[in-house]
């Protein structure tokens, strides 16, 4: 198999765009496709400072890479989000990615406030990653605003953005439906805009482009994903891209110029204020500090179990 | 051929020579889920592992909520 572009050896395929290419020049294509997408939704300028989200995985720092090589100004943002060893693991990689390049990143250790994830989810007693969506939605929003930054770009990918447009579509979620895009401009005097500059690559293509620019991901999944329903969505979303190569890219392109514009009647009006926080929000308190407060109670009205000695 | 799987940290030992793309089907994995590596590079579908290869199959998939 020869490359598209220079007729080497090719080390990766790319089937949707039924082309394969050597590793420099696969890295430079991917670097372009992130530039276009960025020129094409008028995510940001170069003069622009970029908050970066990084988990630690191979999205948000192929994400953080492409950003630095394509001549942004960029901070990194990793919540250390407390799920045991996979969280120590995550925050150690993030840490090196930025120190090795001499980065600049602002790290919030949640386990350090009492608010780790599983502590989160043990006390509402809601699933792990509802309460984990929760709070990144939350702090990346105070994060931004309380740094200055107007923009936050994310590592979702063109399979993260297609299971979620599936599992839209299936259950009819005409308000997400409304908002999903590239793009969220700011409804709020402190939200930034939030960016996807990697909606149109492959989770496949980020991977690659992590192996070929030798950066250390975690590669282990998050243990509390196991059996998520998203996981589910991008297996079948695999399944028909196997048969039909361009299925996911088809299927999230033509949504956002076909179906997209028909939601945008059912989107959300501007958020309010939270009373407590003074981020947005469509209630009196934002969903971030109700879930907060709910721990909050009930880890004062939680009692140690008695000791089997105790006599009593 | 010796085979390690991640995130699964599995080893599996195949033999014989086989394509990438038959290797795959073989494993039941679905291509774009997974990248190839030999060394320290990828390998394509069209590509034939040795018997004596050392490979690792690395998921690319992930997902949270």
């Amino acid at each position: 198999m020869k490359c598209k572009r220079c007729r080497a050896k090719a080390e990766v395929q790319v089937r949707h765009h039924n082309a394969a290419f050597c590793r420099p020049c696969f890295i430079l294509v991917f670097q372009r496709q992130v530039q276009r997408s960025i020129e094409k939704h008028r995510m940001f300028t170069a003069q622009e400072e970029i908050l970066v989200a990084v988990s630690g995985g191979k999205d948000s720092l192929a994400l953080w890479d492409a950003l630095i090589e394509l001549g942004y100004r960029t901070t990194g943002l990793h919540l250390a989000l407390g799920i045991g060893e996979y969280s120590h693991v995550s925050t150690t990689k993030t840490v090196d990615f930025a120190h090795r390049r001499h980065l600049r990143l602002i790290t919030v250790d949640l386990e350090a406030q009492g608010l780790a994830v599983p502590t989160l989810a043990r006390f509402t007693k809601r699933p792990a990653c509802a309460t984990c969506g929760t709070t990144k939605r939350h702090e990346f929003d105070r994060m931004a605003f309380e740094n200055g930054f107007k923009v936050l770009a994310t590592g979702h990918n063109l399979d993260d953005e297609a299971a979620r447009l599936l599992g839209n579509v299936l259950h009819w979620q005409v308000h997400y439906l409304a908002k999903q895009s590239p793009v969220l401009e700011s409804t709020h005097e402190r939200l930034a805009r939030k960016v996807k500059p990697l909606y149109r690559v492959t989770e496949y293509e980020t991977a690659v482009y992590a192996f070929f620019r030798g950066i250390d991901y975690v590669v282990d999944e998050c243990p509390n994903s196991v059996g998520a329903t998203q996981l589910m969505y991008k297996d079948t979303l695999n399944r028909l891209e196997a048969v039909m190569p361009g299925t996911k890219l088809t299927f999230v392109r033509d949504f956002l110029t076909s179906g997209q514009p028909a939601f945008s009647a059912a989107a959300d009006g501007a958020p309010q204020s939270c009373d407590a926080c003074g981020m947005p929000s469509f209630g009196t308190l934002c969903s971030y500090c109700r879930l907060r407060r709910e721990v909050e109670t009930k880890q004062l009205m939680w009692q140690p179990p008695r000791a089997a000695s105790d006599g009593r | 051929m010796l085979i390690t799987l991640l995130p699964q940290r599995k080893q599996i030992e195949i033999g014989g020579r086989r394509r990438v793309a038959d290797l795959l089907r073989h494993l039941g994995l679905l291509p774009g889920t997974v990248m190839v590596i030999r060394g320290d590079a990828l390998v394509t579908d069209d590509e034939v592992i040795e018997n004596d290869d050392t490979i690792e199959i690395r998921n690319v998939i992930s997902g949270g909520s």
